[in-house]
Order: C-alpha cells, then sequence, then structure tokens
C-alpha cells in the first residue's frame, strides 16, 4: 500500500498543567481522501491540524506527512504543501481578493504573470469570477464568499494537502448546503488529500470519504460514513443523535 | 492685533527663515524619531520582558522638562553644546516614547488569527512583518508620529534657548524686550504650524485606516512627497541664515542682544565676513560652554559675572584687578577677553520711583529700614549667585519677611512697576528704569564687585582672522553708561528693532 499523505503515530500533545490534549492518538489519512474528524468543541480538533503544518509539534509520538516526520521538514516547505483554511477565515484585512489568493505564490516568488494567472483560476474554480470579485476587499465580501476566498488561498500553490478547520462553522444553512456542493466539485477536480475538522457529524457525512470521532484526545471509530451511521458505540451514537436531520 | 500685522509685514523674510528652520527641525527629528522608535516598538513589541523597562525609560526621559533637557546636554560632547544639533537630540529622544508605544500597541492589536494565517501560510517571520503586522499597524504608528511631531513644534520653541533658531527666537526676544507683540508673533505662527501638522497626520491616518491600500498608498506617497518638498524649501530658507563664518552669541536679555548685534554689525562692515547671529543663548553658562565648544566665537561678558560665575573665584571690588584677573583665567583656556566697553552693569538695586520720593530712599542702606515689610523679587543668577541677594542682604542688614519671589530677570521691572513687589535687582544700564520710572539705590558699601562689559572670543578665531579683533577693538571704551541706557531703553520701552538701534549708533562713532 502506498504511503499515507498523513499520519499520526501514537501522538500525545499536552498544555502545561492541564490534562493531554491529545492522548497516544493514531490516523492515517490516504493520499486523495477526505477525513472528517468529528468531536465536541474542545476535543482537540484544531491542536491535530496545526500538529501537521507544525505550527505545533507533538510532545511524544511523531506526525507524518508523505512519509516525512514534521521535525524533520523545514518548515517554510511543509507549509507549502500544506494548504490551511483557518476556523475564522482569517483573510489579510489590507489586501483585496486577488492580494489575499496571491499570496502564497508570491511568497513562493512566482512570476507575476503566473500569480495573476493561477488567481483568476483559483476564483473561477471556488465560483467567484475574478472579474467581479479579483479588486475588491474582505470587508466587502459575505461569509460565504470570504470562506470561498479562504479556500482558494489555500489552494494558491496546489498544495497536495488541505487541512480545514470548521470551513463552513459559521454559515446560515443554505449557505452551507451550498458551500458543501462546492466543495465536493472542487474536491473531484483537485483530488486533495484533506483533514476537515467539526463538531458537525451531519457536515461530515456530507464531505468526507472517511469519518473519524475524537473524544479526550483520542480516534475512538475511523470508517466509511456508512459504517460510522451504523456504529453502536455510546460516544458515536450521542454525535449522532445530535444530528438534526438524517444524511443523506 | 494690527501691531502684530506690522511686526511680521516688516520682519517678512526673517519670519520666513524662523519658519524655515521650525519646520526643517520639526520635520527632521520626527523622521529621525520614527527611524529609531519604530524598530525600537517592533523589537519590544515581541520580547514583553523587555517592553516594560524600555517603555518606563522612555516614559522618564518625557518628564524631563525640555529647557532642563538641553542643561543636561550642553557639555556632552558631540550631541551637546547650543545650536541645532543638540535640539535635533533633545526633540528626537522626545519624539521616540510615543512613536514605540503606538508601534507596539499597533503590533499587539492584531487579529491573532491573521498573524496565524500569515505563519500557516509559510510567512517567515520577516514576510509576516513587512506584509502583515506592519501595514496593518501602520495607522497607529502614524498616530504616534503625530503626536511625536505635535510635541516637537512645542518643544522646538524652547530649542530657541539654545541658539537652535525657529519661532521661539521671536518668543524669547519677546520675552526679553517684555513685548507681547514679539512673543505672539512666534507663538501664533507656531501655533498654526502645530495645528497644521497636526490635521495633516490626522488626514493621513485616516487614510491609513481606511483598508484602502491602493488609496492609502498613494495618499502615503503624496503625503511623503509633500513632506519632503516643504523640508527642502525650509532647508533653502533656513541655510539662507545659516552658513555663516563668525559666530556672535548672547545672552537672553535687551542688552546682552543690543551688544551681539552690535559686535555683529561691526564685523560684518568692517571684515566683509559673514557673520552667524545666535542671539538669546540662555544664560552665563550657556554662552561660557558655546564659547568653550566653539559653537560660537564671541559674545560680550560681563568682568564680575567671569569672575565669580564661570571661574568660581571669590568677589572682589577692584575694578582693574578682577579685569585682569579674568583675562589671565580666559587666556588659560584658549580664549581672549578683548578690552573693556566702556561701561559698567553692576547690579541696581531698583525700587518704584514714587516709593523712593514718597520716603527718600536714596541708598540701599535706607532700604534696611523698609525691608521688614517689603517684598523682594529677583532672578535666578541673582539668588544664586555668591556676589548676589546672599552676600547683599548680610552686607546690609537687610530682613525681608518672606523669601524673594524668584522670577524671570525681565519680568521683574514690570512687576515691580505694577506692585507685585517692592524691590528687585535688575541692570544698572536697563532701558526700562526710565521707561518704567524706577530708581536705582546707591551702593553706598560697594558690595558690588564691577561687571565691566567686554568682549570675550575665541583665541583661535581671532589668530585666524586678524581683522575680526581689529573691528571688535573699535568699540573698546566707546559704549558709555548713558549710551547703553539709551539703546536698551530704545529697544525696550520704545519696542524698536535692535538692528536699527546698533546700527544708529556705529554710525554715531564715525
Amino acid at each position: 500500500m502506498a504511503v499515507p499523505a498523513i499520519e499520526f503515530r501514537d501522538v500525545t500533545f499536552r498544555r502545561p498543567g492541564r490534562p493531554p490534549v491529545l492522548d497516544r492518538f493514531s490516523l492515517a489519512v490516504e493520499s486523495g481522501d477526505v477525513a472528517a474528524l468529528v468531536g465536541r468543541s474542545g476535543a482537540g480538533k484544531t491542536t491535530l491540524l496545526k500538529l501537521v503544518n507544525r505550527l505545533l509539534v507533538p510532545d511524544s509520538g511523531a506526525v507524518l506527512v508523505e512519509g516525512r516526520d514534521t521535525r524533520e521538514w523545514e518548515p517554510i516547505a511543509l507549509r507549502r504543501r500544506v494548504g490551511y483554511v483557518l476556523q475564522d477565515v482569517g483573510l489579510f484585512p489590507h489586501m483585496t481578493i486577488a492580494a489575499n489568493v496571491g499570496v502564497v505564490p508570491r511568497l513562493a516568488a512566482w512570476p507575476p504573470e503566473r500569480i495573476a494567472a493561477r488567481v483568476d483560476e483559483l476564483l473561477d474554480l471556488v465560483g467567484l469570477p475574478a472579474a467581479q470579485f479579483a479588486t475588491r476587499w474582505p470587508d466587502e465580501l459575505s461569509g460565504g464568499q470570504r470562506q470561498r476566498v479562504g479556500v482558494a488561498r489555500a489552494l494558491g500553490v496546489d498544495p497536495p494537502v488541505l487541512l480545514m478547520d470548521e470551513p463552513f462553522g459559521a454559515l446560515d444553512p443554505l449557505t452551507r448546503a451550498e458551500l458543501h456542493a462546492e466543495f465536493r466539485r472542487i474536491q473531484a477536480r483537485v483530488r486533495k488529500s484533506v483533514i476537515i475538522v467539526s463538531h458537525d457529524m451531519g457536515e461530515a457525512f456530507a464531505l468526507a470519504d472517511r469519518v473519524g470521532v475524537v473524544e479526550d484526545g483520542r480516534l475512538i471509530a475511523y470508517d466509511r460514513p456508512a459504517a460510522i451511521a451504523a456504529s453502536r458505540e455510546g460516544h458515536v451514537r450521542r454525535l449522532l443523535d445530535a444530528m438534526p436531520a438524517v444524511p443523506r | 492685533m494690527t501691531a502684530l500685522f506690522r511686526f511680521w509685514s516688516s520682519h517678512r523674510g526673517e519670519l520666513a527663515g524662523l519658519l524655515g528652520q521650525h519646520v526643517l527641525l520639526v520635520v527632521t527629528a520626527t523622521a529621525a524619531a520614527a527611524a529609531l522608535g519604530v524598530p525600537l516598538g517592533i523589537f519590544a513589541a515581541r520580547r514583553p520582558r523587555l517592553a516594560a523597562p524600555l517603555m518606563a525609560a522612555a516614559s522618564i526621559v518625557q518628564t524631563i522638562p525640555s529647557l532642563a533637557m538641553f542643561g543636561f546636554l550642553l557639555p556632552v560632547p558631540l550631541v551637546g553644546g547650543v545650536g541645532a544639533r543638540a535640539a535635533l537630540v533633545v526633540l528626537v529622544l522626545y519624539g521616540v516614547l510615543p512613536i514605540v508605544r503606538t508601534t507596539i500597541a499597533g503590533l499587539r492589536g492584531i487579529d491573532a488569527s491573521i498573524r496565524e494565517a500569515g505563519v500557516a501560510m509559510g510567512m517567515r517571520p520577516r514576510e509576516l512583518l513587512r506584509q502583515v503586522e506592519l501595514p496593518l499597524a501602520l495607522p497607529s504608528i502614524v498616530a504616534g508620529v503625530r503626536v511625536a511631531a505635535v510635541v516637537g513644534v512645542g518643544s522646538a520653541t524652547i530649542a530657541a534657548a539654545i541658539g537652535a533658531g525657529g519661532l521661539g527666537e521671536y518668543i524669547y526676544r519677546g520675552l526679553s524686550m517684555v513685548d507681547t507683540t514679539v512673543i505672539l508673533a512666534g507663538a501664533i505662527p507656531a501655533a498654526v504650524l502645530a495645528l497644521a501638522v497636526d490635521g495633516a497626520l490626522l488626514w493621513l491616518e485616516r487614510q491609513l485606516s481606511a483598508r484602502r491600500r491602493a488609496r492609502s498608498r498613494r495618499a502615503a506617497v503624496s503625503f511623503a512627497a509633500a513632506v519632503a518638498a516643504l523640508a527642502l524649501l525650509s532647508s533653502g530658507v533656513a541655510a539662507r541664515r545659516a552658513g555663516g563664518k563668525i559666530v556672535v552669541g548672547s545672552k537672553n536679555f535687551t542688552e546682552q542682544n543690543v551688544l551681539g548685534e552690535l559686535l555683529a554689525q561691526v564685523i560684518e562692515r568692517d571684515t566683509g565676513l559673514p557673520v552667524d547671529r545666535r542671539l538669546n543663548l540662555g544664560g552665563t553658562i550657556i554662552c561660557d560652554r558655546a564659547l568653550t565648544t566653539g559653537d560660537i566665537d564671541v559674545y560680550v561678558e560681563y568682568t564680575g559675572t567671569a569672575l565669580t560665575a564661570i571661574f568660581q573665584q571669590p568677589v572682589n571690588t577692584d575694578a582693574s584687578a578682577v579685569f585682569t584677573a579674568v583675562r589671565d583665567l580666559y587666556a588659560r583656556t584658549g580664549r581672549t577677553l578683548l578690552p573693556p566697553l566702556g561701561f559698567n552693569n553692576t547690579f541696581a538695586i531698583l525700587v518704584r520711583g514714587a516709593d523712593a520720593r514718597a520716603r527718600g530712599l536714596k541708598t540701599i542702606e535706607d532700604l534696611a529700614a523698609e525691608a521688614p515689610h517689603w517684598r523682594a523679587g529677583f532672578g535666578y543668577e541673582f539668588v544664586g549667585r555668591p556676589d548676589g541677594y546672599p552676600g547683599m542682604a548680610r552686607a546690609y542688614g537687610l530682613q525681608f519677611p518672606a523669601p524673594p519671589r524668584v522670577m524671570d530677570l525681565t519680568l521683574s521691572y514690570r512687576a515691580l512697576a505694577s506692585g507685585q513687589v517692592d524691590v528687585i535687582a535688575g541692570d544698572a544700564t536697563a532701558g526700562l528704569i526710565k521707561g518704567l520710572d524706577l530708581f536705582q539705590l546707591d551702593d553706598n558699601r560697594h558690595y558690588f564687585p564691577p561687571y565691566d562689559a567686554a568682549a570675550v572670543a575665541r583665541a583661535e578665531t581671532l589668530l585666524r582672522y586678524p581683522s575680526v579683533r581689529t573691528a571688535l577693538d573699535r568699540l573698546s571704551g566707546r559704549i558709555s553708561a548713558a549710551d547703553m541706557r539709551a539703546m536698551n531703553y530704545a529697544a525696550d520701552a520704545e519696542h524698536r528693532d535692535i538692528r536699527d538701534v546698533a546700527r544708529e549708533f556705529l554710525k554715531t562713532l564715525n
């Protein structure tokens, strides 16, 4: 079998003086898969993502990206291969939409024509026509539009891995459903290895090839959505029962 | 009001020059403070442990009154002394604090998720700083620059005390002439300048915080261009005043300014050398230091003052012995005391003419009887000097009910005339004695040492330009006490321009 795109091996991570956020956590995400990790708030989901792009390093165990320990990666090179969509998007308010989307290609010192072409391509990909949106400013966009820009920015230099932290958390249900569909359409074209973290089981079912359940710093279930839906495990059931509607 | 406009229009060139110096001083100082303060702020924002002591140090600097700061810097080599350089140092020290403070505040105020986004996108610390942190902190930094510039406009007026020029020159000149018009002639443009600077930078700050990079960049560029043009223009105007070879100084009262102007005109007329006037420098010690360091080449000193205040020698009442002693002491420190100008500006113990007539006061001895129910007001120097108030009180057995009020020398004449105090120590040659109907009590016990006025120059300058010595010698023994009092009266009471007063006097010498 091929090397997993992202792998957690017995990862423990703690903040000083508190119980561990992650406790011997293990997970392997296959290349081209979308993994959704679900858990309550404070279950360590954001920490998981930050361990992948080395914003954090584990206390014990190892996180491997493309088969290589994050501690062996040069951090900047690692982050160029790992796109990151932040929980609250974090668009740069002093840059236009085009400048925001072009930020990573610029850091990678692409020639300007190539950056411009890439920005247009990405804006088209996320459904924001460049002609209409390129010169606008983050504070002129709706929440859903900002999320799309966040995704486009994360895809800047076409990284093989994409991390998404509650990407559609703050949106109304209609916009959310629309973006879910959009995400599946984009993923069908770009085939990234993706980790999405969410507190919403419904979202996980809508987006993921595999769904994982995180509880007390451990992965207690990781399987295809249908298998998770049929699970008898107590924590999993509680998360399933909290869902407002039956998934498709 | 019309007097003010008349003053401005008759001093157009000078006003433009002083305004130019002022703007140049503030622009240069603020730019330097920003160049220093922004990196310091960036440094401190990332090291919270360093930020606190740094802010404390900067705050302490801020609390030092600017006049005291100029005093501290006088003896310091390279950055100190008198002139624009020392003034710049002080203004920069004042400007750094607000800029450091707002830089730290601006950087710390950035949303953590925005910074995190930058790091996660693979920005190196320097890229994060340049592309994200500084642009977002810029409005806050500009706010600090605004504070620094406005404070700078104010502090720069005080810089005139150490000969840095600028609009403060009118304020000091006005104070020493007790002429409100001249004070306002400097104070009003300074206030308008402060408001203009404040408004312009506030506009820039608003443009920048509008989060419109393209537009704000245009605004910043046009602003920078305007400032550069202004600085260039001011340096052009200012340069026309500076760049002289012989620098004439004076202390900060009318007689000194008139004498300084006389020296300057006689040098200009007889040698053709360009003269730079650094009139209205602070007190004796400032002039002495300036002469020692070479910031000025010549000024007029009084023998008794030199003996006690500069050389710390005991008081002596023999005029020729004092002159010889002082000339030798100067010679040992590379300075030349030229022959006396001809008048003795001793301390004059003054009372209101009406009081003198009503009570038959003639001498300081007579004052002893009135002292127990009178109030005295003296200048800073007179109170502190060994040949001043303490010795006089002992020599004449004077006992005032309260310690003398310490006030500005030139203001004390008005204070006496308006009845706020009953006795002051002025200058024997003060024009206001005549102008305000004051009466000088006779020093019948010969307490006061001689204060013969004489030019003192750097020996080096006199060697290099022998013609300067010849020119200065032309004034020796030619200025009587009556001449001096008349010139002071013309300047103080009649508000005549000291340049005209000096020019007319020089004509009478030929």
